[in-house]
């Protein structure tokens, strides 16, 4: 006869053990892909990949410095409409919650968050593209831009909503203005959870492929001109994975390696720079 | 003792939420550099009532009043008058400790004065050390300024939002059961501060806490289900009420 005691315990055992074994299973594909890129493409990874175009076939020591220009370029420009559009568009929704217009802001969110990014890319070829006539690098930082939006509105409306209303009433108590209190205590509160989401969103689509496909085109020239066809790294990843030769294979392993580094660049660096700064005690 | 000077009265004050009257026709007037407490059970519209003096009632959505609010004999809900200028006026600290999470000691402190963009750095420092004196708080934080504000003890903060309201001047400071989130050393703190203050300030404290209203109010008002229902000297309420709810009320007999 087992005590009820030892019942319970062996069961709070086995569950956690369960959970364990969830978290295992929910992290394992993330380190087997870390791990594969590293296997793969950490061989190739020399000075000359992050200057150079790539050789052509059957040359060694070609690189996708024009890819990393194109991605940081193309996502720059996204981020830079992306990101304020989203940031007010969650601010007013989450502010000015009960009004008809917040309503349907955040439906419309809701709809874009769920809408296949190659829906996204079609629409910019069909707005963008087709009305210039060409494919260009500014079309791109458009359809990722449209990914961006409802992103970065809907973390920064959850994360605003996260703001104590004591701290509103305390700024308007100082006689600050509704304004003042909305941009100086609520968006300056929830800044760090906002910088996280932001940085989330611009890891998701500088990783997009099928918008870029038919909007930045893709690119064998480093290029600054916007208006142009441009190379980008999920581009490039792309076309080399798909292509005949081991050379190819081994330069997109080693290209998707870069752009994981990029994200993560970037995040430490916005980390950094939005860290809270106070005097030790 | 004089007559003492009245700067703030209402007059037949309603205050409601959609058409649900908080607060029925309270006319009261808070002498000057007094001490004025405002006691009742959970619910009588006391709270309201002190929200109404520096028109945060409004920030509810749906909210609205009737009756008047004199400041110096204007109105301040007369067309016109800006709710900002009035809430420089009229300080406010509320039930829980609000400091700004993201600012340090000192940014606190300075946060209401920061709005008048004339003042100089130095100048912002003086006020900073001042009211942080003022607080009873500059011996503990005087070293670590620049640190966050969220390292402080509850009472701590609790008194960095007096200093913070007191830094910009006003004439008349709301405290909203300032010591209902405190532990009794905390709440002994902010009680004698509250005595010190009022040397500058009119004060007006709401409480749940019978003992504190006794201890640091020189005229007591007793809400009950919106309305006041008895208005006096602190010692005359507790000693001698002229009414059997407030006889009920503090003797504890409800609420």
């Amino acid at each position: 006869m087992i005590s009820r005691r030892a019942l319970r315990r062996g069961k709070s055992r086995l569950m956690v053990a369960l959970m364990g074994v969830a978290v295992l299973v929910a992290v394992l594909p993330l380190f087997l892909i870390l791990g594969s890129l590293i296997l793969e493409g950490a061989s190739s990874l020399s000075l000359s990949f992050f200057t150079n175009r790539p050789a052509p076939v059957g040359e060694v020591g070609g690189g996708v410095a024009h890819a990393i220009l194109g991605t940081l370029m193309i996502v720059g420009t996204a981020s830079l409409v992306g990101i304020p559009l989203g940031v007010a568009a969650g601010l007013y929704a989450s502010e000015y919650r009960g009004t008809r217009l917040a309503t349907i802001t955040r439906f419309v969110a809701d709809v874009l968050n769920g809408t296949p990014s190659i829906v996204i890319g079609l629409l910019a070829w069909t707005w963008v593209v087709a009305t210039q006539k060409h494919f260009s690098a500014f079309a791109g930082s458009f359809a990722l831009a449209m990914l961006m939006v409802p992103m970065v509105m809907r973390t920064t409306e959850e994360l605003v909503r996260l703001v104590p209303d004591a701290l509103r009433e305390a700024a308007l108590a100082l006689g600050y203005t509704r304004w003042r209190t909305t941009l100086v205590v609520v968006l300056r509160t929830a800044l760090p959870g906002i910088v996280t989401g932001s940085l989330l969103s611009v890891a998701r689509i500088a990783g997009e492929t099928a918008p870029l496909l038919f909007t930045a085109l893709g690119s064998e020239y480093f290029s600054f001109d916007m208006n142009r066809p441009m190379a980008a790294l999920p581009l490039v990843v792309y076309k080399y994975a798909s292509g005949p030769y081991p050379e190819w294979h081994k330069l997109a392993w080693t290209a998707s390696l870069v752009l994981i580094m990029v994200v993560l660049v970037l995040s430490i660096a916005a980390r950094l720079a939005t860290r809270q700064r106070f005097d030790r005690p | 003792m004089s007559e003492p000077v009245v700067r703030l009265r209402t007059e037949s004050l309603t205050a409601l939420y959609g058409s649900f009257a908080a607060v029925k026709e309270v006319s009261l007037a808070f002498p000057t550099n007094r001490v004025h407490a405002l006691i009742g059970p959970s619910g009588c519209g006391k709270s309201t009532f002190l929200r109404t003096l520096n028109r945060m009632h409004e920030t509810v959505p749906g909210a609205s009043i009737t009756g008047r609010v004199l400041l110096d004999g204007t109105d301040v809900y007369a067309p016109g008058v800006s709710p900002i200028r009035l809430r420089r006026r009229v300080g406010m600290v509320f039930q829980k400790p609000t400091p700004f999470p993201f600012m340090s000691i000192a940014d606190n402190v300075a946060s209401g004065l920061r709005i008048d963009r004339s003042l100089s750095k130095s100048r912002i420092a003086e006020v900073v050390e001042r009211s942080l004196r003022r607080a009873a708080l500059w011996d503990e934080v005087k070293d670590r300024l620049g640190a966050s504000a969220m390292g402080l003890s509850g009472g701590q903060q609790q008194r960095l939002c007096l200093a913070r309201s007191i830094a910009p001047e006003p004439e008349v400071i709301l405290l909203d059961e300032p010591t209902a989130s405190l532990d009794p050393q905390g709440t002994q703190r902010i009680e004698e501060l509250v005595f010190e203050l009022k040397g500058e300030f009119t004060i007006v404290i709401v409480t749940h806490n019978m003992q504190q209203a006794a201890r640091v109010s020189d005229t007591t008002s007793f809400f009950y289900l919106g309305t006041m229902v008895e208005h006096g000297p602190t010692r005359q309420i507790f000693t001698a009420p002229r009414q059997e709810q407030t006889e009920a009320y503090i003797t504890g007999r409800f609420g």
